[in-house]
């Protein structure tokens, strides 16, 4: 019995700094999502790209990031910066540098897959009314792509929100590593991961309903 | 109507020595031939003997193994030529509409003139409006293509194509996606746009629209242009065997 009575009392205190981490770990997320995303983008022209040094950098990229492990690059990018530039980076800089980069392999895959999934006849049809390759792949075939690969990206995103954690490894205060602080500190180690465990999970939750219900709507808009 | 054609008229597309090849596969052989200004010319022939290929290649959705096409003059296939700029004189309807289907019908219409001619917005919408009106759809303009029905999307299509003010205008056989009680309405439209005095390349199964409409057919057969008619020859008495078979199949 007394091994499993939890001492939510003597952290109660330290709860609002936990909490502070909620804003660290989303702030990270989205940051890396939107550039890791923008960047996809780039990456997935390249990869479509039928100039081939572009097409080999796009492949070159991505088969980089999934063939290394995140906290090695991460660990590469927080500890290789000052020593080859002297700039002091923060742990929370070199995450957003590192997960943007990580990210934008993954994204751009699965943007190339949505691109090449657009019916042909689209590309034809702008083509014939003499609409110049960017406003189409803008106007016409990305916005079809990602309404087609929107469960992914959210996936992504998913991914990203529960990799965003290895931060805590290197300094930056993110949910897990204020959970861990506070544990530290009062030799209560169950209570505050139980405590972000859970409001991982309902974050995890939200972004689920929030692509089901986007899904939802592009359906009906078209 | 057919001594119409006997009298010189200007050339809208001139085709020289055309060739195409996939591959191994030879499609379309040693094609010369012309369509004149303002007239309708229907491509027909069996399954696979290049009438795709044949107009595909006419805005270069195809590129030509060898051989020139001129259009209004311009040579397509030099390498000089900005084939995107030349593409907006050139509207193209397919056999499955392409509609983009994330614009409502008005955008479909528009997009183009606003983005390749640099159209202002309001006179890009009234022009879509009065088209839309004249495809008989204006009822439609803020409607997504999803909801409308193939004969609808067609006919969307063409209104699209012709907002571009092309001079020529081609077409892959328009109604052959489509159900049988719509394919009036589509060439009713088609035949308004005839009429207006447009210049169209039309592939296409539907004999009686060839007959009534067309001023020329061009019959092909394993890549070449086996005859070339005006409808009453070509359909009281057709020069070749094939020709023959293949009429024999049609109607
Ligand atoms: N992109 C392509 N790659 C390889 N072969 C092709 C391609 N497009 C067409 N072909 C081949 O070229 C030949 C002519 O095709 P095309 O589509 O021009 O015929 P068609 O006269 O339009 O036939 P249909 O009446 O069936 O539409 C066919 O054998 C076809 O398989
Ligand atoms: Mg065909």
């Amino acid at each position: 019995m007394n091994s499993l009575s939890l001492d939510f009392e003597s952290i109660t205190p330290s709860i609002p700094f936990i909490l502070g981490g909620i804003a660290v770990t989303l702030q990270f997320t989205a940051l890396s999502a939107v550039i890791g995303f923008i960047f996809g983008v780039l990456l997935s022209f390249c990869k479509i790209s039928s100039f081939k040094p572009l097409y080999w950098f796009g492949m070159a990229y991505t088969s980089v990031f999934r063939g290394t492990p995140l906290l090695v690059t991460l660990s590469l990018i927080y500890f290789a910066t000052p020593q080859l530039t002297g700039y002091d980076i923060s742990g929370f800089q070199a995450g957003i540098i590192t997960f943007s980069l990580n990210s934008a392999a993954y994204i751009s895959e699965v943007i190339r897959a949505g691109i090449l999934a657009v019916d042909r006849g689209q590309t034809e049809a702008a083509q014939s009314l003499g609409v110049r390759y960017q406003p189409m792949m803008l106007d016409i075939i990305l916005p079809q792509a990602i309404k087609n690969i929107l469960p992914a990206l959210v996936n992504e995103s998913i991914a990203l929100l529960k990799d965003s954690t290895l931060v805590s490894t290197i300094g930056a205060q993110d949910l897990l590593r204020r959970a861990q602080i506070v544990g530290a500190e009062k030799y209560v180690y169950f209570e505050p991961l139980l405590i972000v465990t859970v409001i991982y999970y309902a974050m995890v939750m939200i972004l689920t309903v929030t692509s089901t219900f986007l899904e939802q709507r592009l359906r009906k808009s078209s | 109507m057919q001594d119409l054609v006997k009298q010189p008229k200007p050339v809208a597309v001139k085709i020289d020595r055309l060739y195409k090849s996939f591959g191994e596969l030879k499609v379309l052989r040693d094609i010369t031939t012309e369509i004149y200004q303002g007239e309708v010319v229907a491509m027909i022939g069996p399954s696979g003997s290049g009438k795709s290929t044949f107009l595909r290649c006419l805005n270069l959705l195809e590129m030509p193994t060898s051989g020139t096409i001129m259009i209004q003059g311009v040579e397509m296939t030099d390498p000089k030529t900005d084939v995107m700029a030349m593409r907006q004189h050139v509207g193209m309807v397919f056999q499955h509409f392409h509609l983009f289907p994330h614009m409502t019908v008005l955008k479909n219409i528009m997009y183009a003139p606003i983005k390749v001619k640099k159209m202002p917005e309001a006179e890009a919408e009234n022009k879509a409006r009065d088209l839309l009106a004249r495809v008989g759809l204006a009822e439609k303009a803020n409607v997504y293509p999803s909801k409308l029905s193939g004969g609808q999307k067609q006919r969307i299509a063409i209104a699209r194509a012709l907002a571009m003010e092309p001079q020529l205008m081609l077409f892959d056989e328009p109604t052959s996606a489509l159900d049988p009680e719509m394919v009036k309405e589509v060439l009713d439209v088609m035949k308004v746009v005839s009429e207006s005095g447009m210049t169209m390349a039309v592939v296409t199964h539907e004999m009686g629209f060839a007959r009534e409409v067309a001023d020329r057919i061009f019959f092909l057969d394993g890549g070449r242009i086996a005859e070339e008619a005006t409808p009453d020859e070509f359909f009281k008495q057709p020069k070749s065997d094939r020709a023959q078979q293949f009429l024999a199949k049609m109607l």
